[in-house]
């Protein structure tokens, strides 16, 4: 047979590939940018970031329709979704539509794709936008019909009159006819008749990263291309002492060594001689480094007692009973990886004083604005393309990638250079979720309900995205470095750290305090539901502590302190189809557990029950089976929603059961898969169901970080139940669980 | 210059025969499906066929491989026509960000030539060297089963 050629199957990469932009609209999005509230009335969604029609949808004069969101793929499906979105309202089908994701010089400025926003933002951005340039074609072809416009219909591409007449969508797209600021309302299709949005529409991306196609950043191979591998510092501070980079200049195929203050990097032709060179370069470089990383036993002491900004971020008094009994627990959470499967990567490409970053970076409009700071380089001159890579679950190395690129490809003018890290790269130098401490007291009345409730959290930001040059860790090791990272401190109600820290149940009076740490002793940022993780096992395994001691069933205790509907939907919903039953005994070995939230306390709703199986002389505990219910408003592509849900519960029960980052006073130790063990297939759950509670005609609500804490708290409190042995500490490890059970 | 036999062509690489197999088909032959994740054997993402074996493409220099046939996903079929298991891959939806899948197929395609009527327990062990990030065991799982199923009811061609 013979061999498949890869074949760009996307517009994305055929871009990538160089491919010339066929579209008659030569204006930038950014270029009249203007915010809602300013000058004119308040747009749909998000629109006013771009508010002509064209930004978001193009259709060519052969029907052609090509739709824009400044959202990146990072393989939670939102192309598919996106898709699907515009093809209801425009009323053409799907596969008629090509979706162009994030890059400066072609779509809007949606900043980050993060915080599980992409379809509650470019979803509804770009469904308005659908909806109005699919009437402003009807009002076109009722001039050309000479019928009036209500009396059309829009189906399949085509507007029909009643005489049955019709047009096609290309011939009265033609001009500039979306060219126009988009308005304050749009009429919306009916929900109930829905089509396209509530299908499993099968994500166009499979096809080709299941047969070899060019799917990822990784996969980009420019004509000319060279390869550049990267020696890092030993740790965060180390100086570079010295180097003799002659003997790796001598090596086969090397084509330049960079050094520039404690930066240090090798271009090569190949791949592979740009790894023996960084092996060799590496070899040669001397380094100073300074034991700057805290005492890893004493590591929550030290984060406690680092300065802080206390923030109140709730304060409520009420009538209540009369406490008759308080509880108090404190929790612990390690730094945990993001632990991409594929190396940060990204390819530059400087030529005629401008460059171009191929780059799986979240935000193109922020790192093009970090780049250029870094490069000091006009904005103008820097476009950032995102292309995928492997899944990123939030900032880890794709920015810092981002900048090699950019750097590198400026000492080789004129050259593509694509650089990767390695693997001990990607672990040691992602910026790494914040270990956390939480603290808890509870009071319950004679009757067992809450009526106090006092919650603290210390947590570094979660988010040191770029942001400036600062956020680009390469920008601390070069000559005349930027210093950095600089955290964000979010607000509420999204919050950070204290992402989920105000629990939704009935709390007549309760305060709920955040601590935020400004000085990072490991460098972090955004991973995966930020601080709902942390914040969601806490308060979800303490309820459970409240639910004992008051004697109930934790699923009718929840439910008692509950008057959101939606939240006792997804609950009872969870309860009933994992077969809950209160009082019911697993076998021996075998504990149940439940927990609840709603990620932000404004996306999905999710609620687990989950089986667990513990060996206590092995410390092994594995989750048998997940039960999830969801309620994420009306939802696009139900099977890419359960897509998400099973990955979240699968890879927090990963973070929950295995993972932390261990160090030293000088060295992160752990390095690799080796040395920072995940879950593998002889873990895998039995079975991982997911029960989706539609809301159809209600806002869609993002879904795909809102698992992670859910799952943390369901585990702990089936290992709870399974041992009666309740654990604060994370992860649930062999080591601990044998500990806490006295093996 | 070493000659490689892949997906049943023959190409002569110029190239140290110390080289890892990975980077020749990676850039030398411009075959995406095996991926660089860790160039360590922890992960897997390297997964390609070697005499019906699966192994870590980025620990074998070519000069190990050149004697024998190497098979990658890009042999297995194309977006128009799948191979079993990638049909079923698409099927359910396997995949979240995909960087790992080509491995993983390589890896099941291994156990299912050997062992057409695999249980769960073979299928699961079997897999174990290979790491998700996202979470899709459960899809990958499924889609091995059901290729499985689907290359029961049809026999294929073993090693092409």
């Amino acid at each position: 047979m013979t061999a498949a050629l890869p074949r760009p199957l996307t517009r994305r990469a055929m871009l990538a590939a160089g491919g010339a932009v066929a579209v008659g609209f030569s204006l930038s999005p950014a270029a009249f940018a203007v915010r809602p509230g300013k000058n004119g009335p308040k747009l749909p969604g998000d629109l006013g970031r771009a508010p002509m029609l064209d930004s978001w949808i193009r259709i060519g004069a052969d029907g052609k329709v090509t739709v824009l969101t400044g959202k990146a793929e990072l393989g939670q499906g939102i192309m598919t979704a996106l898709i699907q979105v515009a093809a209801e309202e425009l009323r053409v089908d799907p596969d008629r539509i090509v979706l162009v994701t994030a890059d400066t010089a072609l779509t809007p400025d949606e900043g980050y794709t993060s915080s599980s926003h992409s379809i509650e933002m470019s979803g509804v951005e770009i469904m308005n936008a659908a909806a109005q340039a699919r009437d402003i074609l009807i009002g076109l072809a009722a001039q050309r019909l000479g019928v009036a416009p209500e009396r059309l219909t829009a189906r399949d591409g085509r507007i029909f009159a009643p005489d049955g007449r019709s047009l096609a969508y290309g011939a009265v797209a033609a001009g500039q006819v979306l060219h126009r600021p988009a308005g304050p309302h749009s009429r919306l299709g009916d929900p109930k008749r829905f089509t396209v949005i509530g299908r499993s529409l099968p994500r166009i991306d499979i096809p080709a990263k299941v047969t070899g196609g060019i799917s990822y950043v990784q996969d980009l191979r420019l004509d000319g291309m060279v390869h550049a591998r990267l020696v890092r510092p030993p740790n965060y501070a180390a100086r570079l002492v010295s180097v003799d980079t002659a003997p790796v200049d001598k090596m086969p195929g090397v084509l330049k060594v960079v050094h520039n203050g404690n930066y240090l990097a090798v271009i090569a032709r190949g791949e592979y001689e740009a790894i023996l060179a960084m092996r060799a370069l590496s070899a040669a470089a001397k380094w100073d480094a300074p034991a700057v990383l805290p005492q890893e036993p004493d590591l929550y002491a030290v984060i406690k007692k680092l300065p802080r900004q206390d923030n109140v971020i709730l304060h409520r008094q009420g009538p209540a009973g009369v406490p008759a009994r308080t509880l108090q627990a404190t929790y612990h959470r390690p730094y945990q990886i993001h632990g991409s499967i594929g190396p940060s990567c990204a390819v530059g490409l400087y030529q005629d004083g401008a460059l171009t970053v191929w780059t799986d970076t979240q935000g193109v409009y922020p790192d093009r604005a970090a780049i250029a700071e870094l490069l000091g380089m006009a904005e103008e001159k820097v476009r950032c393309i995102q292309m995928p890579g492997a899944g990123c679950y939030g900032h880890n190395g794709a920015d810092d990638a981002g900048a090699d690129a950019a750097l590198l490809a400026r000492e080789m003018p004129g050259r593509p250079v694509r650089v990767q890290w390695m693997r001990e790269q990607e672990h040691l130098w992602e910026p790494y979720g914040p270990a956390m401490i939480t603290e808890v007291r509870a009071a319950l009345d004679t009757s067992g309900t809450i009526v106090d409730w006092h919650y603290e959290v210390w947590s570094n930001s979660h988010s040191t995205r770029p942001g400036g040059a600062a956020n680009l860790m390469p920008a601390w090791y070069r000559e005349n470095p930027v210093p950095g990272p600089v955290g964000v401190n979010i607000p509420q109600p999204a919050g950070g750290g204290d992402r989920n820290a105000i629990p939704l149940y009935r709390l007549p009076n309760a305060r709920v305090v955040k601590h935020y740490i400004e000085k990072m002793p490991l460098r972090v940022s955004a991973l995966r539901s930020l601080g709902a993780y942390m914040n969601v096992f806490s308060i979800e395994s303490f309820v459970d502590e409240l639910a004992q001691a008051a004697e109930e069933d934790p699923v009718k205790f929840r439910l008692r302190h509950l008057d959101d509907q939606r939240a006792r939907d997804a609950v009872t919903r969870a309860a009933e189809t994992f077969g809950w039953s209160p009082g019911a005994r697993p076998p021996q070995g075998r504990g149940r557990g439940f927990a609840f939230a709603r990620y932000k306390n404004l996306a999905s709703y999710v609620a687990i029950a989950a089986e667990v199986a513990v060996e206590p002389a092995a410390g092994a505990t594995r989750l048998i089976r997940a039960v999830a219910a969801v309620d994420c408003g009306q939802a696009v592509n139900p099977d890419g929603i359960r897509n998400q849900i099973e990955g979240g519960i699968v890879q927090s029960t990963s973070w929950t059961l295995y993972e932390a980052v261990q160090f030293s006073l000088r060295e992160i130790t752990t390095r690799d898969w080796n040395s920072y063990p995940i879950l593998r297939f002889g873990a895998v759950p039995e079975s991982v169901e997911v029960h989706i509670i539609d809301r159809p005609g209600q806002p869609f609500l993002g879904v795909g970080e809102a698992a992670q804490g859910p799952t943390a708290a369901a585990i702990a409190n089936a290992v709870a139940d399974a041992t009666g042995v309740r654990m604060r500490d994370l992860p649930l490890d062999r080591a601990r669980v044998r500990r806490a059970l006295g093996f | 210059m070493v000659t490689l036999n892949v997906n049943g062509r023959s190409y002569r690489v110029d190239a140290d025969p110390r080289t890892p197999l990975l980077y020749v088909l990676r850039n030398a032959l411009k075959l995406n499906g095996a991926k660089f994740g860790c160039g360590l054997g922890q992960c897997g993402a390297c997964t390609v066929m070697l005499d019906g074996e699966a192994i870590f493409s980025c620990l074998t220099p070519i000069s190990a491989a050149a004697a024998g046939r190497i098979r990658t996903v890009e042999g297995l079929g194309s977006v128009e026509r799948p191979g079993p298991l990638q049909a079923a891959f698409i099927a359910e939806q396997a995949a979240q960000c995909g960087y790992c899948i080509a491995g993983m197929i390589m890896r099941a395609q291994a156990l299912l030539e050997r062992t057409p009527a695999a249980t769960e327990a073979q299928i699961r062990a079997h897999m174990e060297p290979n790491l998700c990030r996202c979470g899709t065991h459960m899809r990958i799982l499924a889609a091995i089963r059901r290729a499985a199923a689907a290359m029961r009811d049809t026999p294929q061609q073993g090693d092409r």
